[in-house]
């Protein structure tokens, strides 16, 4: 479904990513994981057009998307949930979620889905009026990601969705993700919480400096002494036992 | 000669305030619209108000076409010169930063002030008062009519543009974009056709503006950088960004004016329109009405 060849990304003059090849299959979860500074959210930002590649190619569904804007990459059927969620702080939960559809010409189907979402999680559907600015972090994520859904993509892209929130509202996020894929959406998603990503996910990568150094399985991963000692916390005295 | 009673200068200097300060209010309004979507002040915000008045008076006594038709013949004109501004010098610059943008505002104003320095000449203009000359009298103020206009017409303006940004899928989207303009690329939001579409819309309330107030105050070629300066004044007291804080500073600057050249001397009025100024970013930076979080955030 979608198809990342050798990308090469600039950050001004830092060579970010050094020829990233990965791919996401239809009904997929795939997750990338690495330390910070690996370059995970460049990967993200490249698919979506906001740091374009320099070099390298990323093909979804066929159509070369390497040159596509970011505001055009929406409508080729790819929503990206940014770092930070970046809701529209000033706009009610009800407009952030009308800005999220703002690409369809439905009307009514976007009322309709709206509605849906609204059902779907009691925290929205309580401030449905409020500046979303008024929102605690978690509340945030979740009308991040119901925004990105209202456009209807066939691809979600996920930025450290559980960052900054308590151990219960990452269940919740969690959660939600399992019901998404249920439901038939394709997930890229990157986590620091690696562990609850490689659980969550059928695939991952391991990104380091720019490259990706392994990827597997995620019960490969899991099993991987180096994934076990770099990223995952355990089995670190293994491996300096012997 | 008839002595005025205080009553009746008092009303007669808070209508002119009034009438003065709904002109900075919308001169304040364009600032705003410009700079919630880019965060550029545009400082050709006045040449738009200029050129809506000279464009007035060329359609009404040079064309001699009827009111109306002329006043939306102006705005038309006008939003077109705001529309060009935008894709000819703000567009082609690619990752310019926004101080590089206001400095190409200001060289559009001298630009503008020329060429209307050349078409016009430097004489001020007036045209008729939209209905009569008859002024109606208030408390023993004697009211020009045309103040109705500028008071009805500015109301008008505010609402409207009240409902389109909170009721269009347009306008929450040009909110949208000044709220996070790399959220609003990622759901699909065109950025620079929204601030194509503040331009325009900036340049409109400047043409109307510019309209309303010639055949009170007349209207030549360099208006536009004093009144910029005091919309400007207006938009910062209010808070940048804050339609309802432009709208309430720039009534309120209109009549501390009209106060001081009524009852101290004209002289002084534009220099207190700017100890106002300097006051309220002395005591409040962040304005009147302003978010004072945003405006930690906010370049400027």
């Amino acid at each position: 479904m979608l198809k990342l060849k050798s990308v090469h990304t600039y950050y001004g003059n830092i060579h970010a990513l050094r020829g990233v090849s990965l791919h996401v299959n239809q009904g997929e979860i795939v997750t990338l994981i690495g330390a910070n500074g690996a370059g995970k959210t460049t990967v993200l930002k490249t698919i979506s057009g906001i740091t374009p590649a320099s070099r390298g190619s990323i093909t979804f569904e066929g159509r070369d998307v390497t040159k596509v804007a970011a505001e055009e990459i929406v409508r080729a059927g790819i929503s990206h949930v940014p770092e930070g969620r970046k809701v529209f702080s000033t706009l009610s939960l009800r407009d952030n979620l009308e800005m999220g559809g703002f690409i369809r010409r439905d009307k009514k189907e976007v009322q309709a889905d709206m509605e849906r979402f609204k059902k779907k999680f009691p925290i929205l559907a309580d401030r449905w009026n409020q500046m979303a600015g008024t929102l605690s972090g978690g509340e945030q994520q979740i009308l991040a990601i119901t925004r990105a859904l209202m456009a209807r993509p066939r691809l979600l892209i996920l930025d450290e969705p559980s960052m900054g929130l308590s151990p219960l509202l990452v269940k919740e996020i969690f959660k939600i993700i399992k019901v998404l894929r249920e439901e038939g959406t394709t997930i890229l998603l990157i986590e620091q919480n690696a562990r609850a990503a490689l659980h969550i996910a059928d695939r991952g990568y391991v990104l380091e400096t720019g490259k990706i150094v392994l990827q597997g399985k995620c019960r490969m991963l899991l099993e991987h002494e180096e994934v076990k000692r770099a990223y995952l916390g355990k089995g670190y005295r293994e491996v300096w036992e012997d | 000669m008839e002595r005025i009673s205080l009553i009746g200068q008092l009303t007669q200097y808070l209508f002119t305030g009034i009438t003065v300060g709904s002109i900075y209010a919308l001169v304040a309004v364009g600032f705003n619209i410009i700079y919630n979507v880019t965060e550029i002040i545009n400082f050709a915000q006045g040449e738009f108000v200029m050129l809506g008045g000279l464009i007035m008076v060329f359609f009404t006594a040079v064309a001699k076409l009827p009111l109306p038709v002329a006043f939306i013949l102006t705005i038309a004109a006008v939003t077109g010169v705001g529309a060009l501004m935008e894709r000819f010098t703000i567009n082609p610059l690619k990752n310019a930063t926004v101080l590089t943008m206001i400095i190409v505002t200001i060289a559009v104003s001298i630009l503008f002030k020329g060429i209307a320095m050349f078409v016009w000449g430097k004489d001020p203009y007036i045209i008729p008062p939209f209905s009569g000359s008859e002024p109606i009298f208030i408390l023993g103020a004697a009211i020009q009519t045309q103040t109705i206009w500028v008071l009805l017409i500015t109301a008008v303006v505010v609402v409207l543009l009240t409902l389109f940004f909170k009721k269009t899928r347009y306008g929450k989207a040009m909110l949208a974009c000044a709220d996070d303009p790399e959220a609003a690329r990622l759901v699909g939001i065109r950025v620079n056709i929204m601030v194509l579409i503040s331009f325009a819309l900036s340049a409109a309330i400047g043409a109307v503006a510019g309209a309303i107030i010639t055949p009170i105050s007349l209207m030549e070629y360099d208006r536009g950088a004093l009144l910029a300066l005091k919309g400007f004044g207006a938009a910062v007291m209010g808070g940048l960004g804050s339609f309802y804080g432009a709208v309430v500073a720039g009534i309120f600057l209109g009549i501390i004016e009209s106060l001081c050249a009524g009852f101290v001397s004209s002289g002084y009025k534009d220099a207190v329109a700017l100890l106002l100024l300097l006051l309220v970013l002395y005591i409040r930076p962040s304005g009147l009405f302003g978010n004072v979080e945003a405006s930690k955030i906010k370049e400027f």
